[in-house]
């Protein structure tokens, strides 16, 4: 039996990794380890980012580590035989590995990890493999600092909330270090509502040490002692590795009484949302915690004054506090090198949509949309047209290709009409109709709205029937004119977050999509031929390239095609499937 | 249900949960694990449980999507119309299961074997389209393989 200690096989089990078989492919490896009989530790870790190479498996011998890619259960054997066995690496499946270029490398080229810096490094059930890559370091430090001293490194860093509003996290620390009562809250918001978006899940489920660290340090620095992580009920993954990582985190007394021998202590509870967009914002969500319905209330009272059970409460984004515990071990100022003069640091984004590599990446704020979705995301899905990137999800907007070059920073994004938002970017193609979209958020909007505000309430509603109407082949004239109306009377008389930004879906797109909205009224046509209901099944002659492929993907034989011939549908055998608009490379089906 | 014991188990949750300040929700949670929805009983028996109005406890009930006041099947299956799967074509993978399971969003098949429901995202964006059986998700579908995935169960 040949001694192999120091080799290590380690697979990725985020949820994508295991929606994409990563349990079957961890069982084969383990069987066959045993059945070989050699000695190769297995391991488990979280999302590295690369979702769509999903299954990932890294080898790591002697320290040297190759990730491969598309693996499934067919796979591992040539792995074992040649990489572990001879000691000759699989190329062709390489995704990353210092000294082989590889195509993916461009994925990473421009990235900086930091809130991610142990996701699909360690394995996010192992305290010690936090531990042996600094973790608990910070809380060490930071408690033989002063509290003062703590507010201060946060806010010199410049870190800004990356749930959303991105408000600066040391200005409220300070408020809440500074509120009057002995007892406070320090809550975690990973509500992670904005559906299309990924990144708090990624990193609870890869690293949720850094974030209970990331926690403690806050708590010490405003005097809280107890603490709450309010979690999506959609994510049992990540609730379940939240509550194994706390319970080691107690048993090592990083959690509990007298934390490492000092005066500080610190008590914290996993809340499991129940399903409420609106309880992602933070009076509702302390609301929920109290155990009722969560509805926003008026601000001021902060929460930093009167929060949870009316003590005064702070509430940080997982990211925000991902990024906490290395900004004390290597200090405000490295962390400010990053990003621009306004917003400090790195940004996580998920990439999802249309584009070619889906996954989560985090870069320096700063780059280019261009950058982002082009360079590190490898462009649109079957070479299709890029029409918009969608940031902010139901608060945010639709970015158009003419500001692509657009720099990706609090500032720079907001003027877009869209917002930063929690690091969504939805991608868009030509197929991709942007009255449905809007049509898709005021859906959810409306459905989420709490109910409290009656613009929100009714508006949102009143706006969604005209964009129902719009899709539908039924929209009228003063429809635009109408839309904007309402817009402004929500987003003047709503009381929370979600109502004063739930028109800016179609603000964003009547700004930069006015077209497609006046065809649809007009013309009665979908210029991305995608509503159901305009959907004529025509053949537009001056597009088609002769080429068949819609004649090839029509399960009813309904279309008539020879070479160098237009396609032809027949209308009596057509069943309206799509399959053949689909197909079309070059939109010339409508 | 027959052989759960539900009434007992749950004044244990009751009890478990007693005299603490924000309990109403997880204990409506283990409620609801308990008997798959939360029977109008037992939101009379929590309110009583809990020293509060059945009212109260039937407002928060109807607030949160995760609470059902109607018996769902054996297996829950989770369709995401998040907008990363709304983009890459939830719509057509939902209307291919409701074809294969013949039942609309919201019921449950005639065996009780599968609930479908419609929910905003799974938090797998990279790998739309998405749908969850339980706990287990699958990602990519097309309309083609995706009443492949009752099989499992
Ligand atoms: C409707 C609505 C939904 C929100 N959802 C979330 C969410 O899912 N996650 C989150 O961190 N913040 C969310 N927020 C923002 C929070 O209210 C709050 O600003 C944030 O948690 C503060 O953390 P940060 O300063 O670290 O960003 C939401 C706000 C609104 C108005
Ligand atoms: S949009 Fe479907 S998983 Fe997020």
């Amino acid at each position: 039996m040949q001694d192999k200690e120091n080799y290590r096989i380690i697979v990725g089990l985020g949820s994508c990794g295991i929606a994409s078989g990563g349990r079957k492919v961890y069982q084969k490896i383990k069987e066959e380890i045993k059945k070989r009989n050699i000695k190769v530790l297995l391991e488990e870790t979280g999302c590295v980012g690369m979702c769509y190479n999903e299954v990932l498996i890294e080898v790591v011998i002697n320290g040297s580590r190759i990730l491969y890619k598309d693996i499934n259960p067919d796979k591992v054997d040539r792995i074992l035989d040649e990489h572990i066995g001879k000691g000759n690496v699989v190329n062709e499946w390489v995704a990353k590995a210092e000294g082989i270029a590889t195509l993916d490398d461009s994925f990473f080229a421009k990235q900086e990890r930091i809130a991610l810096r142990n996701c699909g490094v360690i394995s996010p059930e192992s305290i010690e493999e936090y531990i042996d890559r600094d973790g608990y370091k910070a809380i060490e430090k930071a408690v033989s600092m002063s509290r003062e001293e703590v507010v201060k490194e946060i806010l010199n860093s410049g870190l800004r909330g990356r749930g959303g509003a991105g408000f600066p996290t040391g200005m409220k620390w300070r408020f809440a270090k500074e509120a009057k009562g002995e007892k406070k809250y320090f809550i975690c918001n990973a509500d992670e509502g904005d559906p299309g978006a990924f990144m708090d899940r990624s990193v609870i489920e890869g690293d949720p040490h850094s974030v209970i660290e990331g926690m403690l340090i806050g708590a010490y620095a405003i005097g809280a002692d107890e603490g709450y992580i309010y979690v999506r009920a959609e994510y049992p993954l990540a609730v379940k590795r939240l509550y194994k990582a706390i319970s080691q985190a107690e048993e090592r007394n990083y959690l509990g009484e007298n934390i490492l021998g000092s005066n500080f202590s610190f008590k914290l509870h996993v809340k499991e949302g129940a399903g409420a967009f609106v309880c992602g914002e933070e009076t509702a969500l302390i609301a929920s915690i109290e155990g009722k319905r969560g509805m926003p209330r008026i601000r001021p009272p902060f929460p930093a004054i009167s929060g949870l059970w009316e003590k005064p409460t702070n509430i940080n984004n997982v990211e925000t506090l991902a990024n906490i515990p290395w900004i004390i071990n290597n200090g405000a100022e490295k962390y400010s090198k990053y990003g621009t003069e306004k917003s400090k640091g790195t940004k996580v984004f998920a990439l999802a949509g249309k584009i070619k590599r889906g996954g989560l990446v985090e870069v320096p704020m700063g780059l280019t949309l261009r950058e982002i979705i082009f360079d590190i995301g490898g462009g649109i899905k079957e070479n299709r047209k890029f029409k918009a990137v969608q940031m902010g999800g139901p608060s945010g907007g639709c970015i158009p290709e003419s500001l692509i070059d657009t720099t990706v920073d609090y500032d720079s994004i907001t003027a877009t009409g869209a917002i930063m938002g929690s690091g969504g970017m939805v991608v868009m193609d030509e197929t991709t109709c942007m009255v449905d979209i809007a049509r898709f958020f005021l859906n959810f909007t409306q459905n989420e709205s709490c109910g409290k505000c009656t613009f929100c309430r009714v508006g949102t509603r009143r706006m969604l029937e005209i964009l129902n109407r719009i899709v539908e082949g039924k929209g009228k004239e003063e429809d635009i004119y109408l839309l904007e109306e309402l817009s402004s009377r929500i987003i003047t008389t709503s009381l929370c977050g979600l109502g004063q930004t739930a028109p800016n879906p179609v603000l964003t797109t009547l700004r930069y999509f006015r077209n497609e909205y006046e065809a649809h009224i007009k013309e009665k046509k979908c210029p991305a031929h995608s509503c159901e209901a305009l959907l004529r099944f025509e053949v537009i002659p001056e597009l088609c390239k002769m080429c068949g492929k819609c004649a090839k993907a029509c399960p009813e034989n309904a279309i008539k095609w020879e070479k160098k011939q237009v396609a032809m549908i027949d209308k009596d055998k057509c069943i309206k499937c799509r399959a053949c608009i689909t197909s079309c490379k070059f939109m010339a089906i409508e | 249900m027959v052989g759960c014991n539900c009434e007992t188990k749950l004044k244990g949750i009751l009890d478990e949960y007693r005299g603490k300040s924000g309990s109403l929700i997880p204990v409506l949670q283990k409620t609801q694990d308990l008997y798959g929805y939360i029977p109008k009983e037992a939101m009379e028996e929590i309110a009583q449980g809990l020293g509060m109005l059945t009212s109260e406890v039937y407002g928060v009930v109807t607030f949160y999507t995760q609470f059902r006041l109607t018996p769902v099947g054996k297996n829950i299956i989770k369709a995401c119309h998040g907008t990363a799967c709304h983009v890459g074509g939830a719509k057509a993978i939902s209307e291919a299961m409701e074809k294969a399971l013949g039942i609309k969003n919201g019921e449950t098949t005639k065996d009780k074997k599968f609930t479908l429901e419609e929910v905003a995202c799974l938090g797998c964006c990279s790998l739309a389209p998405v749908v969850m059986i339980n706990e287990d998700t699958y990602a990519n579908l097309s309309e083609s393989n995706v009443a492949s995935i009752f099989e499992n169960y």
